[in-house]
Parts: C-alpha cells; sequence; structure tokens
C-alpha cells in the first residue's frame, strides 16, 4: 500500500492508527461523563480504553501487514513508527490496567484519566510519525499537557499537586527552548521538514544560527527524556504523581520523546555532527554517570525507580550517538532497549503498587525487606525487573541482550564508540549498587517486626508483573526474532542500509 | 563399556542432558512446593518444630538429581578417547540467528575433567548441607540445581556468548546462597562477591562484542564460535594487549590472583558449608580455565609478552606466599582454608604460564586436586561446625579422642592438601614445579619453600584441633560423624587416594589437549614474532 501524503485524504488514511486512538478517547470522554462517578464506571472507561488501544494497535498490524510506504511529507510511514506505535500502546495499555487497581484502592473515580493517557498517547504516536518539526512539537504538547494533568490526578494528594505543577512549569519552560530551537533550525534552513533540512544542510553547511537551534533542540529533547543536566524535575514528579503515571512517564513519555529525537536527528542533522557530536556524547557521559550515582543513595523506590530511568536515558543515548553517520543498528538497539526497559520499567513499578498502600505508604527500601517471606512470587518478580534493568543474563532475560544490542551498535558504527562503551559497562557495574540493593532488601533482610502484611495483590496488577516477567525471561533465551524484527524496523528515509554482512573491524582505543 | 555407549549414541545427547538434568530437579522441586503446600495447609499450624524443615523432601529431589547426573556424566570417562577429535560430544544448533550465536557444546581433555569434578562434588555438597540448611530448603536446593547447569555450561561452552551467558548464570545462585544462607556477615560478603566478578565480566562483555565484530569480518558471517575466533581473529598486538586485559580482569578475579583476591575470604567464610565446597571445589576453577580456554588461545602474543607474562607469573608467585603466610596466622579454621586456595591457585596459574607439557597438565591437576582437597576440607569443616557452632581453632584442642573418626579424615585430608607423596596433592603441584622449572627456574625454587609454608600452616593447624590436651569441657561431648558423613569422606578419601596413587589414566587423557594448548599459544606468539621481525627488517 502506497500513500500520496501530499493528497489530504491518502495523508489522513496514513494516520489512521494515531485517528483510531484520537477519535476513540474522544468517544470515550463522552462515555466517561455521562454516568455518575463511581468505582464500577471508573473500571468500565478503563476497559474501554485498553479496547481503543488494542484497535489502535489492529490498525498499526494491518498498515504492517500490507506493507505501507509513502511519498516523503510531513509524517512518515515506516517500520520504525509501528514498532514506536506498539511500545507505547503496550505501555498505555499496562498503565491503563495498573491504574483501574490502583484507582480503586485510592478512591480515585474519575473516568477522564483514561481519556487524557489515550490523548497523551495519540501525541506520542504523531510524535513517532512526525517528519516535520512542526509535528513534532504538536505531538510533544498533546503528550505533555495530558501528562501534567495526569501527574496531578489524585487531588487529595498534596504530593502530587506540587509534581504536577513543577513538571508543568518546566515542561512548559523546556517547550519554550524546543520551539525557540525549531525557530532558529527553520531560521537557517529555511524548512521545518526534515529531509530538507537535511539536504539544504548537506548542501550549504552549517551554520552559526543552526548551531544554537540545534543546541536549543538538544535542551528540549534532554527535558523530555529526563538526560542529566535536565533531569531534576524528574525524581520529584515520579516521587509525587500516582504511581501508574510515575510508570507512564517512565516508560511511553521517554520512548516517544526518544523516538522523535531519533528521527529528527537521523535525517535533519547526520551531516552536522560535527557541530552536535561532542555534545551528546557528553549527554550521554554524564546521564549514565550523574543518575545511576546519586540512584546509589536513595530510600525511596519511585524516587529509585526515577534514577534508573535518568542512567536508562542515558545507556540510549549511546545508542543515539552511535548513529552518527546513518547508522541504522543505533535505531534497530533503541527499539530492542526500548521494549526490555518498558516491561522492566512498568513491571517494578506494578510491584511498587501492588506492595503500597492507600495513601500510597510503604515506598521505600526499608519496607520491602523480607518480602520474600511474605510475598515470594512479587519478590521473585521484582528480582527478575531488577536483573532486566542491571542487563543480567538469563536471570535478567532480555535486559542482557538489550545492553548487548546498544553496545553492538557502539562498537560497529562506522565511528565505533569503544569509550562510550565501556563507560556503558562501568556505571552498569554502579547500577548493580542500587538495583542488587533491592534484591539483597527482599530477600536477605528480615521482616521487619510488627510490620504489616501487603495487601492481596489486584487481578490486573498481578497479570501485569507476571506478564511482564514471563515476556522478559522468554525473550532472554529465545531473542532472535525480535532482533530480526528490531533490525527491520528503522526509518525508511535511510533506505541505505549497510548490507547484511559484518561491519568493518577498528581497534579499540580510538 | 565404549561399545555400549556408543551403541545408545551417548555422544549425541549427554552434554545437554547434562545441562537439563539439573534444571529438570529444580522444577521438581518447585512443582512439589505446591504438592505438599497444599497436604500440609491444616497440618502445620501449629506444628512449629516441623516448621523448619517444610520441603524436607527437596533433599532428597536434589540427591537424586545430582546422583543421577554423575552417574550420567560417568560415561563421558570412557567415551572420551584421547586420540579422538579435538572435540567430542559436541552439539551445535542455531540459538540467535540473527547474531550468528549457536548453542555449541563439547569437550576436550580440559574440559572433560572439570565436568567430571563437578558432577562428582555437587551430590556431596547436598549431603554436606543435608542437617546443616534448615530454613527455605527447595529454594535452597533449586538454586544449587541451577548453579550446577550455570557450572557445566562454562566448562563445555564453545560458542563466547552461550559462555558468557552460562559465566553470568553462575553468580546469581551463588549470590543468593551466599547471601540469604550464609553466616554473619552474608550480606556484606555477598555483595562483594557479586560486585567483583560482574566488574570483571562485564569489561570481558565488551572486549567479546569486539571480538565477535573482527572474526564475523574475517570470516564473513557472523559468528561466536570457538574455532572460529581462533581461526579469524587477527588484530593488532595493542589491540590485542586490551582485549587480554579485559579478559584477564575477569578470570583473575575468579582465580583469583592475587590482588584480585580479597572477595575470597569473605565469600568462602561467610558461604554455608556447600556454598564454600561449590566455590572452592568449582568456581575457582573457572578462572584457571577461563585462561587455558580463552585469554591464552586467543591472544597468545598478549599473554605470552614478555611484560605480561612475567607480571603474571610474579603475581601467582606472590600469590603462593602471600595466601600460605596470611592462612598460618589465621585464628577460623575456615578463613585459613580459604587463603590456601588462593596459594594453591597460583600454582595453577604459574603451570599455565610457565607453558610446557608438564607444568599445563600439572596445572589441570592442582585444579582437580583442589577441587577434592579443599572441598573436603570445608566439608569436614561444616561438619564439626554443626556440632560446636565455632570455627576458631583454639576453641578445640585434643578432639582426636571424642571424635576419632573426623580427626583421622581431617589428618588425611590435610596431607593431601599438603602435597604429601601418595596422596593426590603431590602430583600436580610436583608437575607444576618440574615443569616451570625448565622455563622459570628462580620462580619455581621459590614457589618450593611454599610446600613447606603449607604444611607449617595445615599441620600446625590439625595440631591445635585434634591433637593439644583436651581442655575445654564443650568438646568432650561432640559425637562422632554419622553414617551420612562417613558416606560423603568415603567418596573423598577414595578419589584422592586413587588420583595420588594411579593419576596415570586421567593424564593419559589430558594430555593432548595440554599439548594442543601449549602447541596453539607458542604458534601464535612465535607467529607474530616473525611479523615483528618482517616489519623490522621492511623499516630498516
Amino acid at each position: 500500500m502506497h500513500f500520496d501524503l501530499s493528497n489530504s485524504t491518502q495523508l489522513a488514511a496514513a494516520l489512521i492508527p494515531d485517528l483510531v486512538v484520537m477519535v476513540g478517547a474522544m468517544v470515550l470522554l463522552l462515555f466517561a461523563v455521562w454516568t455518575r462517578e463511581s468505582d464500577a464506571h471508573q473500571r468500565n472507561v478503563g476497559i474501554g480504553a485498553i479496547l481503543v488501544c488494542l484497535l489502535g494497535m489492529a490498525a498499526v498490524f494491518v498498515m504492517v501487514a500490507k506493507h505501507a510506504t509513502a511519498t516523503s511529507g510531513i509524517i512518515a510511514v515506516d517500520n520504525f513508527r509501528w514498532a514506536v506505535d506498539i511500545l507505547v500502546l503496550l505501555a498505555t495499555i499496562i498503565a491503563i490496567a495498573l491504574s483501574m487497581d490502583y484507582n480503586r484502592r485510592e478512591g480515585i473515580v474519575l473516568g477522564e484519566g483514561y481519556v487524557l493517557l489515550l490523548l497523551s498517547t495519540s501525541g506520542m504516536m504523531i510524535l513517532a510519525a512526525a517528519r516535520d518539526l512542526m509535528m513534532v512539537f504538536l505531538g510533544i504538547e498533546l503528550m505533555s499537557i495530558s501528562v501534567y494533568v495526569l501527574a496531578g490526578l489524585n487531588r487529595r494528594s498534596d504530593r502530587a499537586a506540587e509534581a504536577a505543577l513543577k513538571y508543568f512549569l518546566l515542561g512548559a519552560f523546556s517547550t519554550g527552548f524546543l520551539l525557540y530551537g525549531i525557530a532558529l533550525v527553520y531560521g537557517a534552513t529555511g524548512s521545518t521538514n526534515l529531509s530538507s533540512i537535511g539536504s539544504h544542510i548537506s548542501a550549504s553547511g552549517v551554520s552559526p544560527m543552526l548551531i544554537v537551534g540545534i543546541a536549543l533542540l538538544v535542551v528540549g529533547f534532554g527535558f523530555k527524556v529526563a538526560a542529566v543536566p535536565f533531569h531534576m524535575w524528574t525524581p520529584d514528579v515520579y516521587e509525587g504523581a500516582p504511581t501508574p503515571v510515575s510508570a507512564y512517564m517512565a516508560a511511553a513519555v521517554k520512548a516517544a520523546a526518544f523516538a522523535a529525537f531519533f528521527r529528527v536527528w537521523m535525517e535533519a542533522f547526520p551531516n552536522a555532527a560535527a557541530a552536535w557530536h561532542t555534545a551528546l556524547w557528553w549527554l550521554a557521559v554524564v546521564t549514565m554517570v550523574g543518575g545511576n550515582v546519586i540512584a546509589l543513595v536513595q530510600k525511596n523506590m519511585k524516587r529509585l525507580l526515577a534514577y534508573s530511568s535518568i542512567a536508562h536515558a542515558g545507556y540510549i543515548l549511546v545508542a543515539l550517538v552511535s548513529t552518527i553517520d546513518r547508522a541504522t543498528l543505533g535505531a534497530s538497539a533503541f527499539l530492542f532497549y526500548l521494549l526490555s526497559y518498558t516491561l522492566a520499567t512498568m513491571g517494578a513499578f506494578a510491584v511498587v503498587i501492588a506492595l503500597g498502600q492507600a495513601g500510597e505508604r510503604n515506598q521505600d527500601l526499608q519496607d520491602y525487606a523480607g518480602l520474600w517471606t511474605v510475598r515470594p512470587g512479587l519478590a521473585v518478580a521484582m528480582a527478575v525487573f531488577m536483573l532486566a534493568l542491571l542487563g543480567f543474563p538469563i536471570f535478567g532475560g532480555m535486559g542482557f541482550f538489550a545492553k548487548w544490542y546498544v553496545l553492538q551498535a557502539a562498537l560497529q558504527a562506522p565511528a565505533p564508540q569503544t569509550r562510550l562503551a565501556v563507560l556503558l559497562v562501568l556505571t552498569s557495574v554502579i547500577s548493580a549498587g542500587y538495583y542488587l540493593a533491592v534484591v539483597m532488601v527482599m530477600f536477605m533482610r528480615p521482616r521487619a517486626a510488627g510490620a504489616a502484611s501487603p495487601l492481596r495483590t489486584p487481578a490486573l496488577t498481578r497479570i501485569v508483573i507476571a506478564a511482564s516477567a514471563v515476556i522478559l525471561l522468554f525473550f532472554g533465551i529465545f531473542p532472535g526474532q525480535l532482533v530480526a524484527v528490531t533490525s527491520a524496523s528503522t526509518p525508511v528515509a535511510m533506505a541505505k542500509q549497510p548490507p547484511a554482512s559484518p561491519p568493518v573491524a577498528v581497534a579499540p582505543g580510538q | 563399556m565404549r561399545d555400549f555407549l556408543i551403541s545408545i549414541d551417548y555422544n549425541g545427547w549427554i552434554l545437554p542432558a547434562l545441562l537439563i538434568i539439573p534444571l529438570a530437579g529444580a522444577l521438581v522441586i518447585w512443582l512439589s512446593s505446591f504438592v505438599s503446600s497444599s497436604q500440609r495447609g491444616g497440618v502445620s499450624g501449629d506444628g512449629t518444630g516441623e516448621e523448619a524443615l517444610v520441603g524436607g523432601s527437596s533433599r532428597w529431589i536434589a540427591f537424586i538429581t545430582f546422583l543421577v547426573e554423575f552417574i550420567v556424566s560417568l560415561g563421558l570417562w570412557w567415551s572420551y578417547d584421547p586420540a579422538g577429535a579435538r572435540w567430542q560430544a559436541s552439539i551445535d544448533t542455531t540459538w540467535i540467528g540473527p547474531w550468528g550465536a549457536h548453542f555449541a557444546v563439547g569437550i576436550d581433555g580440559i574440559s572433560l575433567f572439570m565436568v567430571l569434578l563437578t558432577t562428582f562434588i555437587m551430590p556431596l555438597a547436598v549431603l554436606g548441607s543435608w542437617s546443616g540448611i534448615r530454613t527455605k530448603l527447595r529454594s535452597y536446593y533449586a538454586l544449587m540445581l541451577v548453579l550446577t547447569t550455570g557450572m557445566i555450561g562454562v566448562f563445555v561452552a564453545l560458542d563466547l556468548l552461550f559462555f558468557y551467558a552460562m559465566w553470568e548464570v553462575m553468580l546469581i545462585p551463588m549470590y543468593f546462597i551466599i547471601g540469604v544462607w550464609g553466616g554473619e556477615r552474608r550480606v556484606y560478603a555477598s555483595i562483594k562477591f557479586f560486585i567483583y566478578t560482574f566488574l570483571g565480566s562485564l569489561l570481558m562483555l565488551v572486549a567479546i562484542i569486539y571480538l565477535w565484530t573482527v572474526t564475523s569480518h574475517a570470516a564473513g558471517h557472523y559468528t561466536f564460535a570457538y574455532d572460529d575466533v581462533i581461526k579469524y581473529a587477527a588484530f593488532s598486538h595493542q589491540a590485542a594487549l586490551w582485549l587480554f586485559g579485559a579478559f584477564f580482569l575477569a578470570f583473575a578475579v575468579k582465580v583469583p590472583i592475587f590482588p584480585f583476591h580479597t572477595w575470597l575470604p569473605d565469600a568462602h567464610t561467610e558461604a554455608p558449608t556447600a556454598g564454600s565446597v561449590i566455590l572452592a571445589s568449582i568456581m575457582l576453577k573457572m578462572g584457571t580455565y577461563g585462561f587455558l580456554r580463552f585469554a591464552l588461545p586467543f591472544f597468545p602474543t598478549a599473554g605470552m609478552n614478555s611484560v605480561v607474562r612475567a607480571t603474571i607469573i610474579v603475581l601467582a608467585v606472590i600469590g603462593i606466599i602471600y595466601g600460605a603466610l596470611v592462612a598460618m596466622v589465621q585464628p577460623d579454621f575456615k578463613k585459613l582454608v580459604a587463603y590456601s586456595s588462593v596459594s594453591h591457585l597460583g600454582f595453577v596459574i604459574l603451570g599455565i604460564f610457565a607453558l610446557t607439557l608438564q607444568s599445563v597438565q600439572g596445572a589441570l591437576m592442582v585444579m582437580i586436586n583442589h577441587g577434592i582437597s579443599t572441598g573436603a576440607l570445608f566439608l569436614l569443616i561444616g561438619m564439626i561446625y554443626e556440632r560446636r557452632h565455632t570455627r576458631l581453632l583454639n576453641a578445640y584442642g585434643g578432639i582426636a579422642r571424642t571424635v576419632p573418626m573426623w580427626a583421622a579424615l581431617l589428618t588425611l585430608v590435610s596431607l593431601s592438601s599438603i602435597g604429601l607423596p601418595g596422596t593426590n596433592g603431590f602430583v600436580g603441584e610436583f608437575l607444576v614445579l618440574i615443569g616451570s622449572f625448565v622455563t622459570h627456574p628462580y620462580m619455581a625454587l621459590i614457589s618450593t619453600t611454599v610446600v613447606i609454608f603449607a604444611a607449617a600452616y595445615l599441620l600446625w593447624a590439625v595440631q591445635r584441633l585434634i591433637y593439644n590436651p583436651l581442655d575445654k569441657k564443650e568438646n568432650e561431648h561432640i559425637t562422632d560423624l554419622n553414617r551420612r558423613e562417613l558416606l560423603i569422606m568415603g567418596a573423598m578419601t577414595a578419589a584422592i587416594l586413587w588420583i595420588g596413587i594411579y593419576p596415570a589414566p586421567i593424564l593419559r587423557r589430558m594430555e593432548s589437549s595440554a599439548q594442543h594448548f601449549v602447541t596453539t599459544v607458542e604458534q601464535g606468539a612465535t607467529g607474530l614474532r616473525v611479523r615483528q621481525a618482517n616489519l623490522l627488517g621492511e623499516g630498516r
């Protein structure tokens, strides 16, 4: 199936998965406000939202099955987009399922939360598709504004209100950077279309205005993906926001922002690599080091996972830096990494939800002491998630192959990033300090005297935890198919892929 | 026997079977938890005394599994043909197609004995923790079973990615075994053990990816195969040094070579008896095995570089002396044995890097013998610890009168660990010393003196334990070994005496592989020397 994007009907057809989710969200909004607020109604809306996501996924699969392609235009029609769509929809389904249990426990009866999740997800899908800086901006705004509200969804919680305000103010600020960056890039190249920008740069070189524009874009994206030093909001917001929303932010928001980051950098700026390479290189370095080191001293699980998510942004940045010269391996590694990271992070947040009690208590590391003796299943699942985030083979499932893929991308790039690879490995060792601390506390510390027994884990939360762990472990042993899928899912504008033959060898230390 | 093994196509399934049997055992233990918990529902409500041994059946499941594993693995002794192919009982199927990773396993004369050592030690380790482990038995034995799969996987892997996965797989069960069932400082010891090993192996991971890239490029297709790496991988001398360094770090921590050893006394001392036995008998051998199998054959130019080689040999000799001296002043018997491991493993490294046929064979023999003797020592310590709940040497004295069997066995095992002729310990160290005398006479001479230190620390400890006057009241009523414990020690003693008196069949089986190792490394190292000489000549 081929879409001519200059024709508005065909453009709409190429946007069908996104439209399905958007229209679904609107319909669901009507349904949500139609009936009196109650817990049962809240759950019904949640089920509706999951159905919308499934419909969206079905639409994506139809597109994949029909081998949709398109002429150059403001959106991309390629496997990279579909892969990111699947990932964010998966993360959304998990977040909705977790919210249904969480809202019941916290007494939140608003059904609109799910509508906001869907709207945010549709923004992410636009980000995954955007081949125009204006589309990028639209996607980011649609995604972010919904999440600002979601962070403060629990109106009875002071911390949630603080988190929402903080996220909103800093988010608005970073959007300003992004917009200004877009404006300057437009000024320097005369276009907002990624491929036009790319060809303009290759034709007439890099101007100072363009460099400033790129720098501002780095700041904007850096904020959204929570890279050090633009990460300050992350721990506070993740801690204060309702836990399912934290999970959603850690997985889906980051995934979508990175998808746009990748596409913009691979299509628009490959020929300006000299201007941004060093900056992104250092961004990856300080993010890996900063995230991992600060995570070591965290006592609160949500904050710990927040810093863990910052560290993982650093690892993904390594893949991004390795895409210099349009190497496609970085994008495949990113997709593989994202699935592993999404499952492990959302699984870990699900365990946090399962162990929390009304009012979000029991979030300190100490509350996990001796978990193995009272909830062996949860403890084992949490151990799997921690090891997956650590990147440990077999027991950490596909977490290991995710890191492997990124290392491979770094070492086999046309300009091999050996030092980044070594640094990634060393910071992974640091991360063992806090991931293992969680495992150690759960398995090796005695249960505190008088500690309340955890509540019974609700069904949906339990399904999420079990399914995440099983999928992680399965792909940890049989990653072959997934590798094949992700390596076929790079942005098409880069169609001149290197052949399947192994890349050139280079000496380390370069 | 051989004909029978061929008739059942033994070589075609044995290695996967050895990997799967322990996993199946672990699965059975897991499933058994559902059965018994549903049965116990009403019974164990107030049975506080019984509660400690919930899952007692898992001991039997684990023991029987390991026994089956051992019996099945014995066939390798006959099926392995010293004059046969380089890799035997090998299996090779695709694992991860796009990356060229295979499930490739096979054994030669080196891994043969490592596998047999593992399958021999494991049932004894289960028996050794029969009464010592009182809590969470199911998890404990399931972890031991999973650990075994990892260990055997390391020894038989012929694919770098599979090797690396197995290498890491061992880490988690051992981390839990130390951290959950260990002594007082178990948490500290387990984390230290984990971080040290993990740091070393992650750098090896980077090296493996690099090696894979180079090999695949030269071979024209993605491949992790061991033989392909040997055949195709070529890189500059500087790159070889870096890569060797990464592999070296991973293996040196595991061995451990002198400055990397600090995790070992903690881990060995804090681990439960079976944990110490497995660590000492099997897991330390993975480091030296790594040198024999990977680090040196892959990077002969780096490993045989005169500076590198001299440094490592000096470190090995320092380890030999340092381990012995520190062992001498330990008040804790378990720690004493732990430090003696540093000393023994120094001999192995010396033998490997001296690179003569005798020294390499000797190193292999020390690996086997250390596994048996030190394992036996740890088991004996565990037995007395269960009775007296202390490992301090000065808490004992004269207990030969109360526990004569234990005392006699301790004496025998100590003598074998010292290397008394007629026991297994003699064969290995003697071969290492005469082998390395050829290439490194001074180092060999210095190491010879350590045999005296070894006698000093062990015999002194034995004296303080069992021969001094019986002056402490608590020691007057220790019960002697029971039948289970005698069974363990009987097996150990048989191995000690058999290898000590008639090692020829073992040496015959390892000879061609040891020779192959020496030739590969020597040729690889001199090959570059020739090339360098040519380059210098052209330069002029």
